[in-house]
């Protein structure tokens, strides 16, 4: 095995730069470093002005996500050995503005999510003292995988309608939605269909798909958009055949 | 494909998605390609009608028809079109029951089970078909 | 753009009409593309003419070809939008593209009831 790597990193400094270019750092390949790590390298021992994020290094955070080449993956968990010989091109998200370096602006992200309500909307509140609202191992099945979303955008990174139309709500806070819609305790469907049929809403997907596959949590979002476009459909239906029983 | 202000008073760079977006990688090409497919259920509506159209004005017509049809030319687009909707036919299948989990006594049917039924519904519509039309 | 009132059901056209076109419309294509042209099979035109004339099978066949049109309309239209980036002429795409679903679905009642 070689013993170094190549990074093709892209760099951007607004106050220099009119558009991103690529620096080519070399970097130790060890077999247990991860992409997260030859950044970390170059950021201590190389050009300490590279900017990029990160926290928990271990997938649970989802603040790494960057295109590792072309692909949108957590760098965390992204090892260079899978990458070798080189050399890796690391660059930031694809479809969202870009700050500095491998920094992403992720404001319009921040934006939409509360936008779905993305917590227990109850019609009644239960007191307290009435202890807690117990769930059966199958309602808790029915939204368990839509609740391991970590927030790393690698799906909107990777769908194409996001990136043609950024106004599109997009992967993560539709499957957000369907997370809190499918919770036995929740009584906010009603609220969120309003936000989830708006022409921003679940109609723009087309079923690329790319955001099931980009997702390093197994959310599948795809399935989920899927999903919500037949009940938001049913629920047309219904406010047709009962004016003022429907949504 | 300059940056342009945002309010954090620095110069954001804002990429732009390509013309060509759907050439860079193998599952956007195979997209577009599955969404072209309806061109193809398009001509393949078009085609049908025209075969009933033919049959039933006359056993002249529909013979003509058939002159027409096997053109060297249009059986050779009438390939590309089997192809592109059996293309359709398996995204389709394998798709289902992503969009639609289906339900049996509280459990979750697994998706090889219900891409396995849809083809046996294939196999029994095709049987029919064909025996309608050759019988 | 269709508002949020048309959008669900375009898509439910297009859902049934994927369905429809997933099932039947590759064995037909062969037969009436392929197969008969070809000489492969050779059903004489009177038997055609009767299994193609019962009742059953023109509302079928008129069923399959109205659905297979309006999934055709639906993703054909946001073909256009993602794929060639024309969102912006949304209004003129939507027209034509449902405008044609409904023409040719008159047209294949037209043939299928009146003329066979
Ligand atoms: S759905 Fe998956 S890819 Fe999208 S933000 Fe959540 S964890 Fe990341
Ligand atoms: S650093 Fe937290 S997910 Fe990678």
């Amino acid at each position: 095995m070689a013993d170094s790597i190549t990074l093709r990193v892209t760099r951007y400094q607004p106050e220099v730069d009119d558009e991103p270019r690529a620096q080519d750092f070399d970097v130790p390949l060890r077999e247990n470093w991860v992409v997260l790590d030859g950044l970390n390298y170059i950021k201590d021992r190389l050009d300490g002005t590279l900017s990029y994020r990160w926290s928990c290094r271990m997938g649970i955070c989802g603040s790494c996500g960057m295109m590792v080449d072309g692909e949108p993956a957590l760098t965390c968990a992204t090892f260079l050995v899978d990458h070798a010989p080189g050399p890796i091109r690391v660059e930031p998200l694809a479809n969202f503005p870009v700050v500095r370096d491998l920094v992403v602006d992720i404001g319009d992200f921040l934006e939409k999510l509360p936008r779905v309500s993305p917590w227990i909307v109850r019609d009644d509140d239960i007191p307290v003292d009435e202890g807690e609202s117990l769930q059966t191992p199958e309602e808790l099945a029915d939204y368990k995988q839509y609740s391991m979303c970590i927030n790393c955008m690698l799906c909107y990174s990777a769908c194409p309608v996001y990136g043609l139309d950024p106004d599109f709500i997009g992967p993560a806070a539709i499957a957000l939605a369907q997370r809190y819609n499918l919770d036995s305790r929740d009584d906010g469907a009603a609220k969120r269909l309003d936000v989830l049929i708006h022409p921003d809403g679940v109609w723009g997907c087309t079923f690329v798909g790319e955001c099931t596959t980009a997702c390093p949590k197994d959310v599948d979002p795809a399935g989920a958009i899927q999903r919500y476009k037949l009940t938001a459909a049913m629920e047309t239906i219904k406010s047709y055949v009962s004016p003022g029983g429907g949504p | 494909m300059t940056g342009t202000g945002t309010g954090t008073g620095q110069r954001a760079y804002r990429p732009r998605m390509s013309l060509w977006w759907w050439a860079r990688k193998r599952s956007y090409t195979l997209f577009i390609l599955r969404e072209l497919s309806s061109v193809f259920v398009a001509w393949f509506v078009l085609f049908t009608l025209l075969t009933v159209w033919s049959v039933a004005r006359g056993e002249e017509r529909y013979e003509q028809f058939l002159d027409f049809a096997s053109n060297p030319l249009v059986v050779a687009l009438n390939v590309l079109a089997l192809a592109f909707l059996l293309f359709h036919t398996v995204t389709w299948f394998n798709l289902t029951p992503k969009a639609m989990p289906v339900k049996v006594r509280g459990r979750r049917v697994p998706s090889t089970v219900v891409i396995a039924a849809q083809w046996l519904g294939f196999v029994v519509v095709s049987a029919f078909v064909v025996w309608l039309v050759v019988s | 753009m269709p508002n949020r009132e048309v959008e669900p059901f375009a898509w439910m056209a297009f859902s049934a009409g994927g369905v429809a076109a997933a099932m039947f419309a590759p064995i037909l294509l062969f037969l009436f593309g392929l197969a008969l042209p070809l000489g492969w099979v050779s059903p004489d035109h009177a038997g055609l003419l009767d299994a193609l004339g019962h009742p059953l099978t023109r509302l079928a066949l008129l069923g399959v070809c109205a659905a297979a049109l309006f999934h055709f309309a639906h993703r054909f239209r946001y073909t256009l939008y993602d794929g060639l980036q024309l969102a912006r002429f949304g209004t003129v795409i939507t027209a034509g593209c449902y405008g044609l679903a409904v023409l040719g679905s008159a047209a294949a009642a037209y043939i299928l009831l009146l003329v066979l």
